[in-house]
Protein backbone atom coordinates (compact mmCIF):
# COMPACT_ATOMS: atom_id res chain seq x y z
CA UNK A 1 0.00 0.00 0.00
CA UNK A 2 1.44 3.08 -0.98
CA UNK A 3 0.27 6.38 0.85
CA UNK A 4 0.41 9.90 -0.01
CA UNK A 5 0.45 12.48 2.80
CA UNK A 6 -0.63 16.31 1.53
CA UNK A 7 1.25 18.95 3.75
CA UNK A 8 0.54 21.95 3.71
CA UNK A 9 3.16 25.01 4.83
CA UNK A 10 1.66 27.91 7.35
CA UNK A 11 3.73 29.81 9.67
CA UNK A 12 4.41 28.76 13.46
CA UNK A 13 1.18 28.70 14.86
CA UNK A 14 2.54 30.98 17.92
CA UNK A 15 3.03 34.07 15.10
CA UNK A 16 1.69 37.12 15.65
CA UNK A 17 0.53 38.02 12.01
CA UNK A 18 0.74 41.27 10.54
CA UNK A 19 -0.56 42.51 7.02
CA UNK A 20 0.92 44.48 4.69
CA UNK A 21 0.19 46.17 1.13
CA UNK A 22 -3.09 47.73 2.54
CA UNK A 23 -3.71 44.82 4.63
CA UNK A 24 -3.71 42.40 1.31
CA UNK A 25 -0.75 40.63 2.03
CA UNK A 26 0.59 38.59 5.45
CA UNK A 27 3.89 40.34 6.21
CA UNK A 28 5.97 37.32 6.02
CA UNK A 29 9.53 39.34 7.58
CA UNK A 30 10.88 37.12 10.45
CA UNK A 31 7.98 34.20 9.92
CA UNK A 32 8.98 30.46 11.04
CA UNK A 33 7.46 28.00 8.78
CA UNK A 34 6.17 24.58 9.46
CA UNK A 35 4.66 21.66 8.52
CA UNK A 36 0.58 22.06 9.17
CA UNK A 37 0.18 20.65 12.44
CA UNK A 38 -2.45 18.27 11.42
CA UNK A 39 -0.20 17.03 8.39
CA UNK A 40 2.84 16.12 10.50
CA UNK A 41 0.69 13.84 12.80
CA UNK A 42 -0.78 12.77 9.59
CA UNK A 43 3.19 11.77 8.33
CA UNK A 44 3.33 10.72 11.89
CA UNK A 45 1.14 7.85 11.63
CA UNK A 46 1.81 6.78 7.70
CA UNK A 47 4.99 6.30 9.19
CA UNK A 48 4.16 4.43 11.93
CA UNK A 49 1.92 2.15 9.97
CA UNK A 50 5.21 1.93 7.32
CA UNK A 51 7.47 0.59 10.10
CA UNK A 52 5.06 -2.17 11.05
CA UNK A 53 5.44 -4.69 8.21
CA UNK A 54 2.00 -6.10 8.48
CA UNK A 55 0.05 -3.47 7.66
CA UNK A 56 1.49 -3.32 3.81
CA UNK A 57 2.39 -0.34 3.90
CA UNK A 58 5.45 0.53 1.54
CA UNK A 59 5.79 3.57 0.61
CA UNK A 60 4.97 7.40 2.23
CA UNK A 61 5.29 10.35 -0.56
CA UNK A 62 4.15 14.08 0.58
CA UNK A 63 2.86 16.62 -1.83
CA UNK A 64 2.95 19.79 -1.53
CA UNK A 65 1.53 22.88 -4.16
CA UNK A 66 3.48 25.79 -3.12
CA UNK A 67 6.60 27.77 -4.78
CA UNK A 68 9.98 26.99 -3.96
CA UNK A 69 10.19 28.89 -0.80
CA UNK A 70 8.36 25.88 0.84
CA UNK A 71 11.25 23.38 0.18
CA UNK A 72 12.31 23.38 3.98
CA UNK A 73 9.17 22.47 4.54
CA UNK A 74 9.40 19.44 1.98
CA UNK A 75 12.90 18.62 3.41
CA UNK A 76 11.47 18.61 6.85
CA UNK A 77 8.95 16.36 6.11
CA UNK A 78 11.80 13.89 4.16
CA UNK A 79 13.94 14.44 7.30
CA UNK A 80 11.22 12.88 9.37
CA UNK A 81 10.82 9.96 7.54
CA UNK A 82 8.60 10.20 4.22
CA UNK A 83 10.07 8.38 1.13
CA UNK A 84 9.92 11.01 -1.26
CA UNK A 85 8.06 13.83 -2.38
CA UNK A 86 5.86 15.73 -4.99
CA UNK A 87 5.85 19.83 -5.23
CA UNK A 88 3.81 21.44 -7.13
CA UNK A 89 4.82 24.54 -8.32
CA UNK A 90 2.20 26.98 -8.59
CA UNK A 91 1.07 29.64 -5.69
CA UNK A 92 -1.57 27.99 -3.59
CA UNK A 93 -4.33 30.67 -4.21
CA UNK A 94 -7.37 28.58 -2.51
CA UNK A 95 -8.06 25.01 -1.79
CA UNK A 96 -10.03 24.26 -4.96
CA UNK A 97 -6.94 25.01 -7.09
CA UNK A 98 -4.41 23.25 -5.01
CA UNK A 99 -6.98 19.85 -4.91
CA UNK A 100 -7.21 20.33 -8.47
CA UNK A 101 -3.68 20.39 -8.50
CA UNK A 102 -3.18 17.78 -6.22
CA UNK A 103 -6.04 15.43 -8.17
CA UNK A 104 -3.94 15.99 -11.41
CA UNK A 105 -0.88 14.08 -9.71
CA UNK A 106 -2.54 11.49 -8.02
CA UNK A 107 -4.09 10.50 -11.38
CA UNK A 108 -0.48 9.79 -12.48
CA UNK A 109 1.00 8.57 -9.69
CA UNK A 110 -1.63 6.26 -8.00
CA UNK A 111 -1.72 5.83 -4.04
CA UNK A 112 -3.99 3.52 -2.50
CA UNK A 113 -4.73 6.17 1.18
CA UNK A 114 -3.96 9.73 0.62
CA UNK A 115 -4.30 11.83 4.03
CA UNK A 116 -5.24 15.57 4.66
CA UNK A 117 -5.63 17.70 7.47
CA UNK A 118 -8.59 18.90 8.98
CA UNK A 119 -7.73 21.90 8.17
CA UNK A 120 -4.55 24.11 7.68
CA UNK A 121 -3.48 26.62 10.40
CA UNK A 122 -3.40 29.50 8.36
CA UNK A 123 -6.74 29.93 5.85
CA UNK A 124 -8.65 27.61 8.09
CA UNK A 125 -10.69 26.16 5.27
CA UNK A 126 -11.44 22.48 5.68
CA UNK A 127 -11.73 22.04 2.35
CA UNK A 128 -9.33 20.35 0.38
CA UNK A 129 -9.45 17.39 1.64
CA UNK A 130 -12.94 16.51 0.49
CA UNK A 131 -12.52 18.79 -2.83
CA UNK A 132 -10.15 16.37 -3.62
CA UNK A 133 -12.18 12.75 -3.03
CA UNK A 134 -14.22 14.57 -4.78
CA UNK A 135 -12.31 15.92 -7.95
CA UNK A 136 -10.76 11.76 -7.70
CA UNK A 137 -14.24 10.28 -7.02
CA UNK A 138 -12.80 8.46 -4.31
CA UNK A 139 -14.70 7.85 -1.35
CA UNK A 140 -13.39 10.30 1.83
CA UNK A 141 -13.86 10.42 5.14
CA UNK A 142 -13.46 13.08 7.62
CA UNK A 143 -12.39 13.72 11.08
CA UNK A 144 -10.43 10.53 11.37
CA UNK A 145 -9.15 10.19 15.01
CA UNK A 146 -7.68 6.69 14.15
CA UNK A 147 -6.64 4.72 11.00
CA UNK A 148 -5.34 1.31 11.28
CA UNK A 149 -4.76 -1.41 8.50
CA UNK A 150 -4.28 -5.29 8.95
CA UNK A 151 -4.79 -7.60 5.79
CA UNK A 152 -4.63 -5.32 3.66
CA UNK A 153 -8.52 -4.37 4.89
CA UNK A 154 -8.27 -0.33 6.66
CA UNK A 155 -10.42 0.45 9.88
CA UNK A 156 -10.69 3.82 11.30
CA UNK A 157 -12.45 5.89 13.64
CA UNK A 158 -13.83 9.21 13.26
CA UNK A 159 -15.55 11.54 15.20
CA UNK A 160 -18.94 12.73 15.31
CA UNK A 161 -21.15 15.18 17.08
CA UNK A 162 -20.57 13.69 20.54
CA UNK A 163 -18.96 10.29 19.97
CA UNK A 164 -17.24 8.54 17.36
CA UNK A 165 -17.69 5.49 14.64
CA UNK A 166 -15.90 3.08 13.92
CA UNK A 167 -15.77 2.13 9.85
CA UNK A 168 -14.17 0.63 7.37
CA UNK A 169 -13.73 1.20 3.45
CA UNK A 170 -12.06 0.36 0.37
CA UNK A 171 -8.93 1.79 -0.73
CA UNK A 172 -8.44 4.26 -2.40
CA UNK A 173 -9.62 7.00 -0.59
CA UNK A 174 -8.99 10.23 0.61
CA UNK A 175 -8.68 10.26 4.35
CA UNK A 176 -9.18 13.57 6.51
CA UNK A 177 -7.26 13.62 9.80
CA UNK A 178 -7.54 15.34 12.83
CA UNK A 179 -6.10 15.05 16.36
CA UNK A 180 -5.84 11.36 17.99
CA UNK A 181 -4.71 10.13 14.49
CA UNK A 182 -0.99 10.13 16.53
CA UNK A 183 -0.06 11.10 19.39
CA UNK A 184 3.38 13.25 19.23
CA UNK A 185 4.41 14.77 15.92
CA UNK A 186 7.67 12.65 15.16
CA UNK A 187 10.28 14.66 14.95
CA UNK A 188 13.93 14.14 12.45
CA UNK A 189 16.93 12.83 13.85
CA UNK A 190 20.24 13.47 12.81
CA UNK A 191 20.65 10.47 10.74
CA UNK A 192 17.26 11.71 8.83
CA UNK A 193 18.33 14.97 8.13
CA UNK A 194 21.38 14.04 6.49
CA UNK A 195 19.28 11.28 4.45
CA UNK A 196 16.52 13.94 3.49
CA UNK A 197 19.30 15.83 1.28
CA UNK A 198 19.39 12.76 -1.40
CA UNK A 199 15.79 11.80 -1.06
CA UNK A 200 14.15 12.66 -4.44
CA UNK A 201 11.74 15.76 -4.59
CA UNK A 202 9.63 15.92 -7.80
CA UNK A 203 8.81 18.65 -9.22
CA UNK A 204 5.88 19.53 -11.34
CA UNK A 205 4.52 22.22 -13.31
CA UNK A 206 0.84 23.47 -12.75
CA UNK A 207 -2.64 22.65 -14.70
CA UNK A 208 -3.96 25.85 -15.68
CA UNK A 209 -7.32 26.13 -13.38
CA UNK A 210 -9.18 29.05 -11.74
CA UNK A 211 -9.79 29.46 -8.42
CA UNK A 212 -13.08 29.85 -6.60
CA UNK A 213 -12.34 32.17 -4.31
CA UNK A 214 -9.96 35.28 -3.41
CA UNK A 215 -9.05 36.86 -0.32
CA UNK A 216 -9.54 40.92 -0.57
CA UNK A 217 -8.09 41.61 2.51
CA UNK A 218 -7.74 40.70 6.18
CA UNK A 219 -8.39 42.64 9.43
CA UNK A 220 -7.67 42.51 13.17
CA UNK A 221 -10.06 40.64 15.45
CA UNK A 222 -11.55 43.84 17.45
CA UNK A 223 -9.26 44.04 20.64
CA UNK A 224 -10.85 42.87 24.06
CA UNK A 225 -12.52 45.56 26.44
CA UNK A 226 -10.22 45.43 29.27
CA UNK A 227 -10.09 42.89 31.87
CA UNK A 228 -12.09 43.14 35.04
CA UNK A 229 -10.26 41.93 38.21
CA UNK A 230 -12.34 40.41 41.07
CA UNK A 231 -11.13 40.34 44.30
CA UNK A 232 -10.15 36.87 45.22
CA UNK A 233 -11.81 37.11 48.30
CA UNK A 234 -15.04 37.70 47.15
CA UNK A 235 -16.00 35.83 44.25
CA UNK A 236 -19.62 35.72 45.00
CA UNK A 237 -18.89 39.27 42.84
CA UNK A 238 -17.76 37.39 39.46
CA UNK A 239 -21.30 35.43 39.79
CA UNK A 240 -23.14 38.49 39.96
CA UNK A 241 -20.91 40.50 37.32
CA UNK A 242 -21.82 37.00 34.70
CA UNK A 243 -25.28 36.78 35.50
CA UNK A 244 -26.42 40.62 35.78
CA UNK A 245 -23.92 42.54 33.46
CA UNK A 246 -22.56 39.95 30.99
CA UNK A 247 -26.02 38.09 31.47
CA UNK A 248 -24.50 34.59 30.33
CA UNK A 249 -25.86 32.79 33.58
CA UNK B 1 -32.85 31.41 -7.33
CA UNK B 2 -33.01 30.64 -3.32
CA UNK B 3 -30.76 29.90 -0.40
CA UNK B 4 -30.33 26.66 0.66
CA UNK B 5 -29.53 25.34 3.86
CA UNK B 6 -28.68 21.50 5.29
CA UNK B 7 -28.75 20.40 8.34
CA UNK B 8 -28.44 17.20 10.01
CA UNK B 9 -30.83 15.65 12.52
CA UNK B 10 -29.74 13.59 15.54
CA UNK B 11 -31.77 10.37 15.41
CA UNK B 12 -34.25 12.46 14.68
CA UNK B 13 -34.52 15.49 16.11
CA UNK B 14 -32.73 18.98 15.23
CA UNK B 15 -30.21 20.77 17.23
CA UNK B 16 -29.86 24.55 18.29
CA UNK B 17 -27.16 24.55 15.82
CA UNK B 18 -30.03 23.70 13.25
CA UNK B 19 -32.27 26.57 14.17
CA UNK B 20 -28.96 29.08 14.04
CA UNK B 21 -28.42 27.36 10.54
CA UNK B 22 -32.07 28.38 9.27
CA UNK B 23 -31.82 31.92 11.24
CA UNK B 24 -28.51 32.47 9.13
CA UNK B 25 -30.10 31.19 6.12
CA UNK B 26 -32.91 33.50 6.10
CA UNK B 27 -31.53 36.47 6.82
CA UNK B 28 -29.28 35.78 3.66
CA UNK B 29 -32.00 35.12 1.71
CA UNK B 30 -33.79 38.42 2.16
CA UNK B 31 -29.79 39.98 1.52
CA UNK B 32 -30.40 38.17 -2.09
CA UNK B 33 -34.54 39.38 -1.72
CA UNK B 34 -34.88 35.71 -2.21
CA UNK B 35 -36.63 32.53 -0.40
CA UNK B 36 -35.35 29.87 2.20
CA UNK B 37 -35.62 25.89 1.54
CA UNK B 38 -34.24 23.62 4.17
CA UNK B 39 -33.23 19.99 3.38
CA UNK B 40 -33.84 17.24 5.99
CA UNK B 41 -32.11 13.82 4.74
CA UNK B 42 -33.23 10.53 6.85
CA UNK B 43 -36.13 9.69 8.85
CA UNK B 44 -37.70 12.67 10.64
CA UNK B 45 -41.60 13.37 11.67
CA UNK B 46 -43.27 15.86 10.39
CA UNK B 47 -43.60 17.89 14.20
CA UNK B 48 -39.87 17.94 13.87
CA UNK B 49 -39.68 19.16 10.70
CA UNK B 50 -42.18 21.88 11.33
CA UNK B 51 -39.69 23.44 14.14
CA UNK B 52 -37.50 24.89 11.37
CA UNK B 53 -40.31 26.93 10.02
CA UNK B 54 -40.20 28.86 13.23
CA UNK B 55 -36.74 30.33 12.21
CA UNK B 56 -37.66 30.93 8.27
CA UNK B 57 -37.63 28.26 6.56
CA UNK B 58 -40.44 28.66 3.99
CA UNK B 59 -39.81 25.37 2.62
CA UNK B 60 -38.52 22.35 4.07
CA UNK B 61 -37.73 19.33 1.73
CA UNK B 62 -38.07 16.05 3.70
CA UNK B 63 -35.87 13.41 2.04
CA UNK B 64 -36.80 10.13 3.63
CA UNK B 65 -34.52 7.06 3.77
CA UNK B 66 -32.90 4.34 5.94
CA UNK B 67 -29.65 4.92 3.88
CA UNK B 68 -28.97 8.03 5.34
CA UNK B 69 -28.70 6.40 9.14
CA UNK B 70 -25.40 7.27 9.21
CA UNK B 71 -22.89 9.73 7.21
CA UNK B 72 -21.46 8.43 4.29
CA UNK B 73 -19.89 11.40 2.27
CA UNK B 74 -20.52 10.18 -1.24
CA UNK B 75 -23.93 9.71 -0.80
CA UNK B 76 -24.74 12.54 1.17
CA UNK B 77 -23.24 14.67 -1.22
CA UNK B 78 -24.90 13.61 -3.78
CA UNK B 79 -27.91 14.09 -2.43
CA UNK B 80 -27.69 17.56 -1.72
CA UNK B 81 -26.19 18.77 -5.03
CA UNK B 82 -28.93 17.04 -6.50
CA UNK B 83 -31.76 19.26 -4.70
CA UNK B 84 -29.74 22.46 -4.85
CA UNK B 85 -29.46 21.96 -8.56
CA UNK B 86 -33.28 21.22 -8.65
CA UNK B 87 -33.94 24.14 -6.44
CA UNK B 88 -31.79 26.02 -8.33
CA UNK B 89 -29.85 27.20 -5.13
CA UNK B 90 -27.72 29.94 -5.38
CA UNK B 91 -26.02 29.97 -1.84
CA UNK B 92 -26.19 26.59 0.41
CA UNK B 93 -25.18 26.95 3.60
CA UNK B 94 -24.17 24.03 5.80
CA UNK B 95 -22.71 24.19 9.82
CA UNK B 96 -19.11 24.23 10.10
CA UNK B 97 -19.01 20.84 12.59
CA UNK B 98 -17.96 17.49 11.67
CA UNK B 99 -20.34 16.63 9.45
CA UNK B 100 -20.28 19.60 7.75
CA UNK B 101 -16.55 19.72 7.33
CA UNK B 102 -17.17 16.62 5.43
CA UNK B 103 -19.94 17.38 3.06
CA UNK B 104 -19.03 21.01 1.62
CA UNK B 105 -16.01 20.70 -0.20
CA UNK B 106 -17.63 17.65 -2.09
CA UNK B 107 -20.60 19.81 -3.19
CA UNK B 108 -18.33 22.59 -4.28
CA UNK B 109 -16.60 20.56 -6.13
CA UNK B 110 -20.09 19.17 -7.67
CA UNK B 111 -21.96 22.03 -7.78
CA UNK B 112 -18.73 24.27 -8.92
CA UNK B 113 -19.40 26.59 -6.14
CA UNK B 114 -16.41 28.36 -4.19
CA UNK B 115 -16.76 27.56 -0.28
CA UNK B 116 -16.17 29.81 2.49
CA UNK B 117 -16.03 27.98 5.84
CA UNK B 118 -16.70 28.81 9.17
CA UNK B 119 -18.18 32.32 8.80
CA UNK B 120 -19.61 34.16 11.70
CA UNK B 121 -21.39 37.05 10.16
CA UNK B 122 -23.81 37.87 7.53
CA UNK B 123 -21.98 38.57 4.21
CA UNK B 124 -20.39 41.73 3.64
CA UNK B 125 -21.79 42.52 0.08
CA UNK B 126 -23.65 40.60 -1.92
CA UNK B 127 -22.56 41.67 -5.68
CA UNK B 128 -19.25 40.91 -5.41
CA UNK B 129 -19.94 38.27 -3.08
CA UNK B 130 -17.79 38.96 -0.17
CA UNK B 131 -18.03 37.18 3.15
CA UNK B 132 -15.88 37.37 6.51
CA UNK B 133 -14.38 34.41 8.10
CA UNK B 134 -11.81 33.44 10.61
CA UNK B 135 -8.08 32.75 9.41
CA UNK B 136 -4.96 32.21 11.43
CA UNK B 137 -7.10 30.52 13.98
CA UNK B 138 -8.37 33.07 14.78
CA UNK B 139 -5.31 35.47 14.72
CA UNK B 140 -7.46 37.53 12.12
CA UNK B 141 -9.97 38.02 10.02
CA UNK B 142 -10.52 37.90 6.36
CA UNK B 143 -12.63 38.94 3.35
CA UNK B 144 -13.04 36.59 1.51
CA UNK B 145 -14.55 36.67 -2.01
CA UNK B 146 -16.58 33.76 -3.52
CA UNK B 147 -16.10 34.25 -7.30
CA UNK B 148 -18.38 31.77 -8.57
CA UNK B 149 -22.22 31.97 -9.49
CA UNK B 150 -23.19 29.39 -6.67
CA UNK B 151 -21.46 29.96 -3.06
CA UNK B 152 -21.17 27.82 -0.30
CA UNK B 153 -21.21 28.82 3.07
CA UNK B 154 -20.24 27.09 6.57
CA UNK B 155 -21.49 28.53 9.70
CA UNK B 156 -19.19 28.64 12.85
CA UNK B 157 -21.33 27.47 15.76
CA UNK B 158 -22.73 28.92 18.04
CA UNK B 159 -22.08 32.49 15.99
CA UNK B 160 -25.40 33.70 15.06
CA UNK B 161 -28.12 34.90 16.81
CA UNK B 162 -31.52 32.52 16.97
CA UNK B 163 -34.19 35.06 15.51
CA UNK B 164 -37.95 33.48 15.58
CA UNK B 165 -39.35 34.64 12.41
CA UNK B 166 -42.57 32.37 11.72
CA UNK B 167 -43.35 31.91 8.20
CA UNK B 168 -45.99 29.46 6.69
CA UNK B 169 -43.37 26.08 6.08
CA UNK B 170 -44.66 23.60 3.70
CA UNK B 171 -42.93 20.39 4.17
CA UNK B 172 -42.48 19.01 0.70
CA UNK B 173 -41.54 15.24 0.27
CA UNK B 174 -39.05 14.64 -2.13
CA UNK B 175 -37.37 11.06 -3.38
CA UNK B 176 -34.23 10.76 -4.67
CA UNK B 177 -32.33 8.00 -6.27
CA UNK B 178 -29.58 6.95 -5.35
CA UNK B 179 -27.15 4.28 -6.07
CA UNK B 180 -26.47 2.11 -3.65
CA UNK B 181 -23.07 1.20 -5.06
CA UNK B 182 -22.04 4.64 -3.82
CA UNK B 183 -21.99 3.83 -0.13
CA UNK B 184 -18.68 2.47 0.34
CA UNK B 185 -17.87 3.56 3.95
CA UNK B 186 -19.40 0.90 6.45
CA UNK B 187 -19.97 1.82 9.97
CA UNK B 188 -19.64 -0.90 12.67
CA UNK B 189 -19.98 0.65 15.82
CA UNK B 190 -21.27 3.98 17.42
CA UNK B 191 -20.13 5.05 20.38
CA UNK B 192 -22.34 7.96 21.54
CA UNK B 193 -21.76 9.83 24.97
CA UNK B 194 -24.74 10.22 26.80
CA UNK B 195 -26.04 12.42 29.57
CA UNK B 196 -23.32 15.20 29.34
CA UNK B 197 -23.60 18.76 28.11
CA UNK B 198 -21.60 18.29 24.82
CA UNK B 199 -18.67 20.60 24.20
CA UNK B 200 -19.45 21.84 21.12
CA UNK B 201 -23.42 22.38 22.18
CA UNK B 202 -22.53 24.16 25.63
CA UNK B 203 -23.65 27.63 26.04
CA UNK B 204 -21.18 27.63 29.37
CA UNK B 205 -18.11 25.69 29.58
CA UNK B 206 -15.81 25.46 32.69
CA UNK B 207 -12.44 24.44 31.00
CA UNK B 208 -9.33 22.93 33.50
CA UNK B 209 -5.51 23.70 32.82
CA UNK B 210 -2.00 22.31 34.12
CA UNK B 211 -2.86 24.95 36.97
CA UNK B 212 -5.74 22.38 38.23
CA UNK B 213 -2.03 20.77 39.52
CA UNK B 214 -3.84 17.01 39.02
CA UNK B 215 -6.32 14.89 38.04
CA UNK B 216 -7.65 14.14 41.56
CA UNK B 217 -8.36 18.18 41.80
CA UNK B 218 -11.33 18.31 39.58
CA UNK B 219 -14.61 17.97 41.35
CA UNK B 220 -14.88 21.12 42.27
CA UNK B 221 -14.53 22.44 38.60
CA UNK B 222 -16.89 19.68 37.66
CA UNK B 223 -19.79 20.54 40.38
CA UNK B 224 -19.01 24.22 39.25
CA UNK B 225 -20.31 23.09 35.68
CA UNK B 226 -23.09 20.67 36.81
CA UNK B 227 -24.12 23.82 38.67
CA UNK B 228 -23.87 25.95 35.56
CA UNK B 229 -25.51 23.46 33.45
CA UNK B 230 -22.17 23.67 31.62
CA UNK B 231 -19.83 21.32 29.49
CA UNK B 232 -16.54 20.63 31.06
CA UNK B 233 -13.03 21.11 28.77
CA UNK B 234 -9.11 21.18 29.40
CA UNK B 235 -6.22 22.66 27.74
CA UNK B 236 -4.47 20.19 25.97
CA UNK B 237 -1.64 19.33 28.39
CA UNK B 238 -3.87 18.21 30.61
CA UNK B 239 -5.55 16.01 28.10
CA UNK B 240 -2.06 14.50 27.14
CA UNK B 241 -1.56 14.07 30.39
CA UNK B 242 -4.59 11.63 30.71
CA UNK B 243 -6.22 13.47 33.36
CA UNK B 244 -9.05 14.71 31.47
CA UNK B 245 -11.13 12.48 28.26
CA UNK B 246 -9.59 13.31 24.83
CA UNK B 247 -13.14 15.05 23.73
CA UNK B 248 -12.39 18.00 26.13
CA UNK B 249 -9.27 19.33 24.70
CA UNK B 250 -9.92 22.85 23.30
CA UNK B 251 -7.72 24.75 20.82
CA UNK B 252 -6.03 24.93 17.66
CA UNK B 253 -5.40 20.94 17.76
CA UNK B 254 -8.44 20.49 19.45
CA UNK B 255 -12.41 21.21 19.55
CA UNK B 256 -12.48 24.92 18.26
CA UNK B 257 -15.70 26.16 20.18
CA UNK B 258 -17.75 29.17 20.59
CA UNK B 259 -19.81 29.44 24.05
CA UNK B 260 -21.49 32.58 25.63
CA UNK B 261 -19.05 31.88 28.32
CA UNK B 262 -15.72 30.07 29.01
CA UNK B 263 -14.25 30.03 32.47
CA UNK B 264 -10.33 29.85 32.15
CA UNK B 265 -9.05 28.03 35.39
CA UNK B 266 -5.30 27.40 35.62
CA UNK B 267 -4.90 27.83 31.71
CA UNK B 268 -1.88 30.19 30.64
CA UNK B 269 -3.97 31.22 27.09
CA UNK B 270 -1.17 29.95 24.89
CA UNK B 271 -2.38 30.96 21.20
CA UNK B 272 -3.15 27.78 19.85
CA UNK B 273 -5.18 27.44 23.51
CA UNK B 274 -6.82 30.92 22.46
CA UNK B 275 -7.66 29.72 18.89
CA UNK B 276 -9.99 27.52 20.21
CA UNK B 277 -11.76 29.21 22.44
CA UNK B 278 -11.57 33.42 21.65
CA UNK B 279 -14.92 33.66 19.47
CA UNK B 280 -16.31 32.88 23.10
CA UNK B 281 -18.63 36.02 23.82
CA UNK B 282 -17.04 36.02 27.02
CA UNK B 283 -14.10 34.95 29.19
CA UNK B 284 -13.11 34.47 32.38
CA UNK B 285 -9.72 33.74 33.89
CA UNK B 286 -8.78 32.04 36.99
CA UNK B 287 -4.79 32.44 37.07
CA UNK B 288 -2.15 32.67 39.95
CA UNK B 289 -0.30 34.90 37.27
CA UNK B 290 -1.19 38.49 36.96
CA UNK B 291 0.58 38.49 33.60
CA UNK B 292 -0.82 35.48 31.98
CA UNK B 293 -1.85 36.04 28.44
CA UNK B 294 -5.18 34.71 29.09
CA UNK B 295 -5.98 37.75 31.06
CA UNK B 296 -5.96 39.49 27.70
CA UNK B 297 -8.30 37.86 26.32
CA UNK B 298 -10.52 37.81 29.45
CA UNK B 299 -13.48 40.24 30.26
CA UNK B 300 -13.32 38.98 33.73
CA UNK B 301 -10.59 37.60 36.07
CA UNK B 302 -9.64 36.87 39.35
CA UNK B 303 -5.79 36.09 40.33
CA UNK B 304 -5.66 34.35 42.96
CA UNK B 305 -5.53 30.07 43.82
CA UNK B 306 -7.82 27.68 41.85
CA UNK B 307 -8.11 25.76 44.65
CA UNK B 308 -9.35 27.80 47.53
CA UNK B 309 -11.38 29.93 45.07
CA UNK B 310 -12.74 27.41 42.94
CA UNK B 311 -15.49 25.57 46.16
CA UNK B 312 -16.15 29.47 47.04
CA UNK B 313 -17.85 29.85 43.46
CA UNK B 314 -19.02 27.12 43.78
CA UNK B 315 -21.07 28.26 47.11
CA UNK B 316 -21.42 31.22 45.29
CA UNK B 317 -23.36 29.69 42.21
CA UNK B 318 -25.69 27.48 44.97
CA UNK B 319 -26.14 30.55 46.79
CA UNK B 320 -27.55 32.39 43.60
CA UNK B 321 -29.68 29.58 42.22
CA UNK B 322 -31.61 29.46 45.72
CA UNK B 323 -32.64 32.69 45.31
C1 LIG C 1 1.25 22.90 17.17
C2 LIG C 1 0.73 23.11 18.55
C3 LIG C 1 -0.63 22.98 18.78
C4 LIG C 1 -1.14 23.16 20.08
N1 LIG C 1 -2.49 23.03 20.26
C5 LIG C 1 -3.01 23.25 21.49
C6 LIG C 1 -4.41 23.17 21.72
O1 LIG C 1 -5.18 22.87 20.81
N2 LIG C 1 -4.89 23.43 22.96
C7 LIG C 1 -4.07 23.77 24.01
O2 LIG C 1 -4.58 24.01 25.11
N3 LIG C 1 -2.75 23.83 23.83
C8 LIG C 1 -2.19 23.58 22.61
N4 LIG C 1 -0.84 23.63 22.45
C9 LIG C 1 0.00 23.81 23.66
C10 LIG C 1 0.12 25.25 24.10
O3 LIG C 1 1.21 25.84 23.44
C11 LIG C 1 0.36 25.34 25.63
O4 LIG C 1 1.50 24.59 25.96
C12 LIG C 1 -0.81 24.84 26.47
O5 LIG C 1 -2.02 25.44 26.05
C13 LIG C 1 -0.57 25.16 27.93
O6 LIG C 1 -1.57 24.56 28.73
P1 LIG C 1 -1.94 25.14 30.16
O7 LIG C 1 -2.35 26.55 30.03
O8 LIG C 1 -2.89 24.18 30.79
O9 LIG C 1 -0.57 24.97 30.97
P2 LIG C 1 0.52 26.05 31.38
O10 LIG C 1 0.96 26.85 30.24
O11 LIG C 1 1.53 25.28 32.15
O12 LIG C 1 -0.26 27.02 32.33
C14 LIG C 1 -0.70 26.70 33.61
C15 LIG C 1 -1.26 27.96 34.20
O13 LIG C 1 -1.83 27.69 35.46
C16 LIG C 1 -1.51 28.73 36.37
N5 LIG C 1 -1.57 28.17 37.71
C17 LIG C 1 -0.66 27.41 38.37
N6 LIG C 1 -1.12 27.07 39.58
C18 LIG C 1 -2.34 27.62 39.71
C19 LIG C 1 -3.31 27.61 40.74
N7 LIG C 1 -3.12 26.97 41.89
N8 LIG C 1 -4.46 28.29 40.53
C20 LIG C 1 -4.68 28.96 39.37
N9 LIG C 1 -3.79 28.99 38.38
C21 LIG C 1 -2.64 28.32 38.54
C22 LIG C 1 -0.14 29.20 35.94
O14 LIG C 1 0.07 30.55 36.33
C23 LIG C 1 -0.22 29.06 34.42
O15 LIG C 1 -0.67 30.25 33.81
C24 LIG C 1 -0.29 23.45 21.17
C25 LIG C 1 1.08 23.59 20.93
C26 LIG C 1 1.59 23.42 19.64
C27 LIG C 1 3.06 23.58 19.43
N1 LIG D 1 -0.64 23.92 -0.59
C1 LIG D 1 -0.96 22.68 -0.20
N2 LIG D 1 -0.27 21.62 -0.66
C2 LIG D 1 -0.59 20.36 -0.26
N3 LIG D 1 -1.59 20.08 0.58
C3 LIG D 1 -2.32 21.09 1.06
C4 LIG D 1 -2.05 22.44 0.70
N4 LIG D 1 -2.94 23.24 1.33
C5 LIG D 1 -3.75 22.43 2.05
N5 LIG D 1 -3.37 21.13 1.90
C6 LIG D 1 -3.96 19.94 2.56
O1 LIG D 1 -5.32 20.20 2.88
C7 LIG D 1 -5.51 20.17 4.29
C8 LIG D 1 -6.60 21.14 4.69
O2 LIG D 1 -6.30 22.42 4.22
P1 LIG D 1 -7.38 23.57 4.05
O3 LIG D 1 -8.42 23.10 3.13
O4 LIG D 1 -6.56 24.70 3.48
O5 LIG D 1 -7.85 23.88 5.42
C9 LIG D 1 -4.14 20.42 4.87
O6 LIG D 1 -4.04 19.89 6.17
C10 LIG D 1 -3.26 19.66 3.88
O7 LIG D 1 -3.31 18.25 4.11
Amino acid sequence: MKILVCISNVPDTTTKVRFVENNKKLDTTGIQWVINPWDELSLTRALELKDDPASGVTSVTVAHVGLAAAEPTIRKALAIGADDALRINAEPSDAFYVAFQLAEVIRTNSFDIILCGIESSDHNGSSTGGMLAELLDYPSVSAISSLQIRDGQVGITREIDGGKETLTLPVPFVGIVQKGIAKEPRIAAMRGIMMARSKPVKITEPVSVEAFTEVLEYEMPEPRAACKLIDPEDPKQLISLLQNEAKVI
Amino acid sequence: MSVLVYTENWDGEFKKLSFELVSYASKVAEMLNTTTAVLSLGNVENDELMKLGKYGAQKIINVRGDVFAVLDNQLFSTAIADISQKENASVVILSNNNTGKALAPRLSVRLKAGIASGVSRLPISIDPFVVYKRAYSGNAYAHVRIKTDIKILTLAQNSFEITVHECNATIENQEITLDPLLVKTRVNDVQKQTGKVLLTDADVVVSGGRGMKSPDNWGPLVELADLLGAATACSRPVSDEGWREHEEHTGQTGKIIAPNLYIAIGISGATQHLAGVSASKYIVAINTDKDAPIFEAAQYGIVGDAMKILPRLVEAVKEMKSK
